[in-house]
């Protein structure tokens, strides 16, 4: 029997009868927390995220307390901004989509509530450009709370203010990392910036502190104020706090979008009791967790896993993926990531050549071209997979790539380095076998030994 | 540091007031000024970290990745204080990550690798991408010899290729403004000149289009890349992406030879190298000069050389009879110019000097105006030039040696040319000696000069009424003498002979100091320019206590002298 789903975000989501509109979304409770969050003094507000341990719902699980804390309130004399990242370009997420098309009062509400406690009088809802429906949805959902005095000046008579505008962004995954946002919003070309000195809660959005969250964090927010942060950290397990929506794609029988308390459900009880099992009775070969950047993980493998055990101490313990509980910290340690909770899942009939391929062009078409690493680098990667998969790969060419992509990782401005060497790794590492089967027994191009006399 | 271009960064000059802050590099202890970047911070110790995107005085972009290197912070202990050794020096966390040096700023306790294991592979790494989509153009590349993609594949790089794919293909042979060609394949997208373009030359028209590895540098549709300041991106350029058009072909720069020298467009006397090989000027470059004009120069002085080698340039002496030109040996001329000069009147005598000349020839043109005046003063004007200052380097005068010729005591800043026109008109000035200025310019014209007994012109490009000179003396351009000039900020700077004079052609102040010793002044044979120098410093308390020798490469300041004399 499957495990039942804990809808906290998508309660609303798919009810029968549920419109966009404020009224249904006032005959359900609707901004009743913001009442209350307005009768806290902002630091309280902060102080209950920080005990929730709400950790980033984009990726990369950063804590929001955390985040929200670095800017200093006493200080701090430039203006504040919030921006809600409704980029939503990791290939195998459509989790915020759904928050934006089917319940965009609840991202409201929960806006309101994270810039009041943010100081932040202006923010701004960057929405992908291919999003066109959404961003009318919200631009609609904007003007009602408007009119109901849920946004604008004197927000329910508290004095404070807040204005929302909706951006639309123009068809690039760059503009969903943070400092990219910032300057697509700025008007400029989406180079991301150098971290030191740009943090975006020191130097941001015109030079201002600003905090950038994910649509499904701001939404996490408002439930954190409603229910108190120590009973929202009763929900998932220790610092994996909170439910995370899952987006199942890939070869399934029943793929979609599922909210579970982290750690309430392992790889095995996802994808065989949730969604059905895997498509036309096939074996299931690879799962990459957390969208294509994340590293796949290999079906047939056992990963080791650090356990707390009741002392304190930690054990090794052996697991196969089935078991592998989905949150953040147990996923991360098996070498991959949970990310944006986009689970690809890959049968026995996909080659994974192939597949690497796929998610090699994707990387060198959206790469913004500013360092050198990812700008060459994923565009090499990518000709030397589609010449591999033509029927020109050489015996050296799985070395190859590793090499290129060892080059690129932690050698870049941003974390798109990461982002297109992690699936090149991963696969060549965990499914060699397959690489070496496309590649020619003997080469025509020879790697020569190096000219210069340099020792490493 | 002061300038006379106000740069926005300045990150390898560092506030004199900035404590110093104890960093180990490659294992060693030093001091550095707090907040010096990190490839600041190795070149004051003679180490070199590889850069291409970074510069001193533009913002930094950190996006070529070049400058990669291994960073240590102080270990800290549960009371975040650092964990000491033996020694009292913090031990040191080495961070798995490299960062880039040209970001990051030196604080108490940094520890920096420029040489390990991990910083070599990060630039043997870098050096590959950037030659993986790199044309294989060095054959017929004008940055060849002086292309830092050449320079760090060498000494940073892996030494061969293993890309064996298609290269991506951009642009080439761009038109990038009236004065630079831009080849979108060797571009290694580092953004200098599009840095230098708005924060400098303030004509922010140039950037990226286009995404990934097929980001291509361009101008904006419908402007153009045409500012006086556009070359300055040809120098920056690290690779041959823009390349002058003057200078497009013409000559490999390991063929240049390279005199240090002064521009002499303008007031501002900005530093410059002249690159010329077998008496032939191919180019000039920017030297750095952090009291006159940084890294900088301005296009107008960068291309202002070509008229050394014009045609139209009188090569050798010569003189005029009859409306025919006959060329006369050099002890002939001066003989005929010094007994003539000697013949008139001190007061029927005029100079017409430029301010255009060294201080070391309008000294010895004062020397012979004393000479020949036996105690009169004689009648002599500079023609002053002026134009428009643009905020930046130019001057809004165009005459570069101003300041020495009222310090040295020639003229009077071109007051008196109306004076010196009807004196000549009146027949009170019968003998014009026009050395390096066409009296045409100043309305001085054929009519007028056909009232004078004698008239001398020693130049370069004679002007239209120059039939009316008896004589006329082959003198030198300033690529072709040494000598010195005061700037407009009261700054000597010194200039070095680039090439042989052209012909028979002679520098000027050797063709004064001949006219010297024919009228009869014989205590000095100067020999070098430095005797020269040295006689006038000890004449001319303007230049007391200074010799030829200690006046350095980037000059000496005299303002504070000029300004007790009231001419600054």
């Amino acid at each position: 029997m499957a495990k039942a789903e804990y809808r906290l975000i998508l309660k609303h989501a798919d009810e029968p009868g549920y419109t966009v509109d404020i009224d249904c979304y006032l005959s359900h409770g609707g901004y009743q927390v913001l009442k209350k969050a307005l009768a806290m003094p902002p630091d309280q507000i902060i102080q209950e995220v920080k005990i929730s341990g709400l950790r980033g719902r984009g990726g990369a699980g950063f804590p929001t307390g955390v985040k929200w804390g670095f800017i200093n309130h006493e200080k701090n004399t430039k203006p504040v901004y919030l921006l809600c990242n409704a980029d939503e370009s990791e290939p195998g997420t459509f989790k915020d989509r759904q928050i934006i098309y089917k319940d965009p009062h609840q991202l409201i509400e929960g806006m309101v509530i994270s810039a009041y406690a943010n100081r932040a009088h202006l923010a701004y809802i960057y929405i992908r450009g291919e999003f066109a429906k959404g961003a009318e949805i919200l631009e609609k959902a904007l003007a009602e709370a408007r009119e109901r005095n849920f946004l604008g000046k004197n927000i329910l008579g508290s004095g404070y203010e807040l204005e929302i505008y909706v951006f639309r962004g123009a068809g690039a995954y760059i503009c969903g990392e943070e400092t990219g946002l910032i300057e697509s919003l700025e008007g400029k070309r989406a180079y991301p910036r150098i971290k030191p000195p740009y943090f975006p809660a020191v130097l941001g959005l015109y030079m201002c502190p600003t905090i950038v969250n994910n649509v499904e964090t701001l939404c996490h927010v408002k439930h954190i104020v409603e229910m108190g942060g120590a009973e929202y950290a009763r929900i998932g397990t220790p610092n994996n706090t909170g439910t995370r929506i899952w987006c199942v794609s890939g070869d399934v029988n029943k793929p979609g979008y599922y909210e579970y308390p982290c750690g309430a459900i392992t790889f095995g009880e996802l994808l065989y009791e949730v969604c059905g099992g895997i498509r036309n009775g096939n074996k299931l070969k690879a799962v990459i967790p957390g969208g294509s950047s994340a590293k796949v993980l290999r079906a047939d493998k056992k990963y080791k896993i650090p356990k707390k055990k009741e002392d304190g101490s930690t054990e090794i313990v052996e697991m196969g993926l089935e078991d592998i509980p989905l949150d953040f910290d147990t996923v991360a340690a098996t070498g991959s990531m949970s990310g944006s909770g986009g689970i690809i899942v890959m049968d026995h009939t996909r080659d994974m050549v192939e597949c690497l391929r796929n998610i090699a062009e994707f990387y060198a078409h959206e790469s913004c071209g500013q360092c050198t690493p990812c700008r060459e680098g994923s565009l090499w990667m990518k000709k030397m997979l589609d010449r591999i998969c033509t029927g020109g790969g050489r015996p050296e060419d799985s070395k190859l790539l590793l090499e290129v992509a060892n080059h690129i990782a932690g050698r870049t401005i941003c974390a798109f380095g990461e982002a297109c060497s992690w699936p090149v790794q991963s696969f060549v590492e965990m499914f060699g076998e397959e690489f070496e089967a496309k590649q020619r027994k003997e080469s025509s191009l020879e790697i020569l030994e190096p000219l210069t006399n340099r020792t490493a | 540091m002061s300038a006379l271009i106000k740069n926005p960064f300045n990150h390898d000059l560092p506030p004199l007031e900035a404590p110093l802050v104890n960093v180990q590099l490659d294992g060693q202890w030093v001091k550095v000024p707090k907040g010096l970047n990190i490839i600041e911070v190795a070149k004051r110790f003679g180490k070199f970290i590889p850069h291409y995107c970074y510069h001193p005085k533009l913002s930094i972009a950190g996006n070529c990745r070049m400058c990669l290197f291994e960073m240590g912070m102080p270990k800290l202990d549960a009371n975040r204080k650092p964990v000491v050794d033996a020694e009292e020096r913090p031990v040191i966390n080495w961070l798995p990550r490299p960062q880039i040096a040209c970001a990051t700023q030196a604080t108490e306790g940094m520890a920096i690798r420029t040489n390990s294991k991990l910083v070599k592979d990060c630039q043997e790494g870098v050096m590959e991408f950037l030659l993986i989509n790199h044309p294989l153009d060095c054959p017929i590349c004008d940055q060849a010899g002086e292309c830092r993609l050449q320079e760090y594949a060498y000494d940073f790089g892996k030494g061969r290729s293993r890309f064996v794919e298609e290269k991506v293909k951009k642009p080439k042979r761009v038109d990038f403004g009236p004065r630079i060609i831009l080849d979108d394949e060797r571009c290694i997208l580092c953004s200098r000149c599009i840095r230098f373009a708005r924060e400098i030359a303030k004509q922010d028209v140039i950037g990226f289009v286009n995404r990934g590895s097929y980001s291509t540098l361009t101008v904006y549709p419908g402007r153009v890349f045409d500012g006086n300041y556009s070359l300055n991106t040809v120098d920056i350029c690290p690779v041959g992406a823009l390349t002058s058009k003057d200078f497009r072909f013409k000559m490999r720069v390991w063929f240049l030879r390279e005199a240090k020298s002064i521009c002499t467009e303008c007031a501002t006397g900005c530093n410059i190298i002249i690159g010329s090989r077998e008496n032939i000027v191919y180019r000039l470059t920017p030297r750095v000069n952090e009291e006159v004009n940084s890294h900088w120069m301005c296009d107008q002085g960068r291309l202002g050389f070509h008229y050394i080698h014009s045609k139209k340039r009188v090569t050798e002496p010569a003189s005029h009879l009859n409306g025919s030109l006959f060329p006369l040996e050099w002890s002939e001329a001066l003989r005929t110019v010094a007994q003539k000069l000697m013949e008139f009147p001190p007061s029927e005598i005029a100079f017409l000097v430029s301010a255009r000349l060294t201080c070391e020839e309008l000294y010895l043109v004062k020397k012979l105006m004393e000479t020949l005046g036996k105690g009169t003063e004689i009648f002599s004007e500079i023609i002053p030039r002026k134009g428009v200052a643009d905020g930046l380097l130019r001057s809004a005068d165009l005459n570069p040696n101003t300041k020495g010729a009222i310090g040295i005591g020639i003229g009077k800043e071109g007051r008196r040319i109306e004076e010196l026109k009807n004196k000549i008109r009146a027949k009170e000035i019968n003998c014009l000696f026009a050395i390096h200025e066409n009296p045409e310019e100043v309305g001085i014209q054929e009519d007028i000069l056909s009232s004078l007994s004698f008239y001398v012109w020693q130049g370069l490009i004679p002007g239209p009424a120059v039939h009316k000179a008896n004589i006329l003396l082959a003198g030198a351009s300033f690529a072709e003498k040494s000598g010195t000039m005061i700037n407009i900020a009261g700054r000597l700077q010194k200039l070095h002979k680039a090439i042989l004079c052209p012909g028979r052609a002679r520098e000027d102040w050797r063709i004064l100091r001949d006219l010297l010793l024919l009228v009869g002044v014989k205590e000095r044979v100067f020999e070098k320019i430095n005797d020269v120098f040295d006689a006038m410093s000890k004449e001319i308390d303007l230049f007391e206590s200074l010799s030829w020798n200690t006046v350095g490469d980037l000059g000496i300041d005299l303002s504070q002298k000029l300004k007790n004399r009231s001419i600054l």
